[in-house]
């Protein structure tokens, strides 16, 4: 194995993980202010298409994110009115958002299906990028790998050093005793149901504009619930985010590994495809194992209705 | 003055039954906007989408066979949302059943034996029981979220159906197309009416609606499954098992669904392809919410559900539309029935804005 092959893995390891770790920190600032929004994948699939459709008339990759945030922002809206205003259970909520999403991303999508859209060039970060096999994987990549790296800073940031991340945490904690000094609980879950949108949003940007870049039905193929996975690895810790995220995006690009090896055994394609939900799967047994570590670190009013009273 | 929710003293009754229909009828309209907006005559799509899947005797007979699977799924999939247990993977396990039965009808193919489609169907549901079981056992023994474990096996259920029709399985005279010989006769489920497609598939959902009923009203593991879904302390103190009521909730969704699995391989369908179902496994999950997850209920849902299905197909001959409009219909359906619900237990009231 050469060192442009292992340099290439690499690469392609971050590109696959970054949408996970762009929409899995989403959720987790949902999931910190106590709300549990299973709609990750739909909102992913609308956030992609809609990316798609404005990138491919306005031929600009960056209002395609934008556009795909704002579709993302839309969508977490209607979870919000339904889970928050409307005091539905979350599960369901986002089940429904799940579903509408997928559903809506297909129907919209369609005359988009046979459209190419060109790809967007790599950022190359100046001196980093010449290090070897790290500089040409790492430093000459998306621009929103780096936005990636930079959200986990600053949501880290965000959460455990800034008051505003600190009232977050409260709400998700104890949302009767932050209602009861006074902070709008609901006011603030909207708020980070509204973030987790435009992260998952531009989640779905980054597939269908940068990654692959085309948009056919179904494209998000589970990242949405992968995403959300990754949050109960991380046990709502968003360094360790970054870690779930490219371990499953290795696991993604696995066919890409074997082929590259030259390895001798024929292992049916679907096989490889399906190691990213086998090993979702096994990491929520290894992490969730231990009661303790789950009731421990997960943000104790998760999934709960908040009812403000009258 | 802005609207506010005042918490009722005890759930409306009234409310609980007129919620979906709320629901419904929101969908209707929303569905006309929708048809506006795509630039449709709305009253032609609404006609097209919604009244051409009942225009004749043989379009109510495909209400009845789309509306099979949705309601074998759906009620399989109540007894374990009744308690709590989220189900989402009734998809996989479809798939899981229909390839356990499948895999009978392929390896006996040349039986005559009247015995064969009670054994493809036992396997069916079989298969679905063990495809479910894998999240129960990581819920009860390892704590694992089963949404998340029984969705992630959805997407591994479809690769293998995808493994199995393009590589061992494959009809070897299908002119390479990705499926499976067609079933013989001994193993294809009789049509009830001659003339439509409908099977005798529909007796078993039937059947399994009054099941259903009986388990969840008349049996005492039902009971105990609901308190344990409405008052989990109340379940605890009471000694009702916790891990009863997960394993019970995930292997009725998945023996339901792997049945539905089966009668669509050796129904409809006939052979195993790639597209053995439409999304009837998520679809379902609406059905039983819509029916109130009781088997009343989910008889009417899933004939609704089964309109937007049809409607679907109408849309795209009629109209030109994307056969995907079912979905749009499907998710704002649950997406109203939720925000319905909200009158159960608050009363609406409009109050002075306070300063």
């Amino acid at each position: 194995m050469g060192l442009d092959f292992l340099s290439s893995i690499l690469f392609a390891t971050v590109v696959a993980g970054t949408p996970l770790i762009i929409v899995a920190v989403g959720e987790l600032v949902t999931e910190k202010a106590g709300v549990l929004n299973l709609g990750a994948e739909g909102i992913m699939s609308v956030g992609a298409v809609a990316a798609f459709a404005v990138a491919h008339h306005t031929h600009n990759p960056l209002l395609g994110i934008l556009a795909g945030m704002a579709a993302g922002m839309a969508m977490s809206l209607l979870f919000g009115i339904s889970a928050l205003t409307l005091m539905a259970n979350q599960v369901a909520s986002g089940l429904a958002l799940s579903i509408f999403g997928v559903g809506f991303s297909a129907f919209v999508g369609k005359p988009y299906e046979s459209v190419a859209l060109a790809s967007v060039p790599l950022v190359p970060i100046p001196l980093l990028h010449k290090i070897p096999v790290l500089g040409p994987a790492l430093f000459h990549q998306q621009g929103l790998v780096y936005f990636s790296w930079a959200l986990l800073g600053a949501v880290a940031w965000f959460l455990y050093r800034s008051k505003a991340g600190l009232i977050l945490r409260a709400v998700g904690e104890s949302p009767v005793s932050a209602h009861s000094i006074g902070y709008g609980v609901v006011r603030i879950r909207y708020q980070a149901v509204l973030f987790g949108g435009a992260m998952a949003g531009i989640g779905g940007a980054f597939m269908s504009v940068f990654y692959t870049p085309m948009w056919v039905e179904g494209m998000v193929a589970g990242r949405g619930w992968i995403a959300l996975s990754l949050v109960v690895f991380a046990t709502w810790r968003p360094l360790r985010v970054m870690i779930g995220a490219y371990l499953f995006g290795g696991c993604m690009i696995m066919q890409m590994f074997v082929q590259g090896s030259g390895a001798r055994v024929t292992i049916p394609a679907q096989f490889l495809s399906a190691l990213p939900y086998v090993a979702t799967i096994l990491v929520l047994v290894l992490i969730s194992r231990n009661r303790g570590t789950i009731r421990l670190n997960s943000p104790a009013s998760l999934g709960q209705t908040f009812l403000p009273d009258a | 003055m802005w609207l506010k929710f005042e918490p009722r003293a005890e759930p409306s009754r009234l409310m609980t039954y007129l919620s979906p229909l709320l629901a419904v009828g929101l969908m209707f309209l929303s569905g006309l906007l929708l048809f506006y907006v795509l630039g449709k005559d709305p009253i032609e799509g609404f006609r097209v989408f919604f009244l051409y899947p009942m225009k004749d005797a043989y379009s109510i007979a495909e209400l009845f066979l789309k509306a099979t699977p949705l309601m074998l799924c759906a009620v399989g999939l109540s007894v374990g949302f009744k308690a709590n247990v989220w189900n989402i993977g009734a998809e996989g396990q479809l798939l899981i059943g229909a390839l356990a039965g499948g895999w009978v009808a392929l390896r006996f193919e040349h039986s005559t034996s009247p015995f064969l489609l009670p054994a493809m169907i036992l396997a069916g549901a079989v298969g679905g029981m063990l495809w479910a079981a894998i999240p129960a056992f990581l819920r009860t023994r390892f704590n694992a979220n089963e949404i998340l474990t029984s969705l992630m096996l959805v997407y591994v259920a479809e690769l293998v159906v995808s493994w199995l029709v393009h590589g061992p399985w494959k009809d070897p005279d299908g002119f390479n197309f990705p499926q499976t010989k067609v079933f013989s006769a001994a193993a294809t489920l009789p049509l009830m009416l001659a003339g439509t497609r409908v099977n005798i598939a529909l007796l078993f959902a039937l059947g399994a609606l009054v099941a259903g009923w009986l388990f969840m009203n008349r049996s005492f593991l039902g009971y105990q499954m609901k308190v344990a879904g409405q008052a989990e302390n109340a379940g605890r103190y009471a000694g009702f098992s916790a891990r009863r009521s997960v394993w019970f909730g995930m292997l009725a969704g998945g023996a339901m669904a792997g049945i539905a699995g089966i009668s669509e391989v050796a129904g409809p369908v006939g052979q195993i392809t790639e597209k053995i179902s439409p999304g009837y496994g998520f679809a379902a999950m609406i059905v039983a919410f819509v029916g109130r997850l009781s088997p009343i209920g989910i008889l009417f849902s899933s004939l609704l559900m089964a309109i937007l299905y049809v409607g679907g197909e109408q849309a795209q001959q009629y109209l030109s539309l994307p056969s995907s409009i079912s979905k749009v219909f499907q998710g704002m359906l649950l997406f109203f029935l939720l925000g319905s619900d909200v009158f159960i237990n608050f009363r609406p009231r409009f109050v002075r804005r306070r300063k």
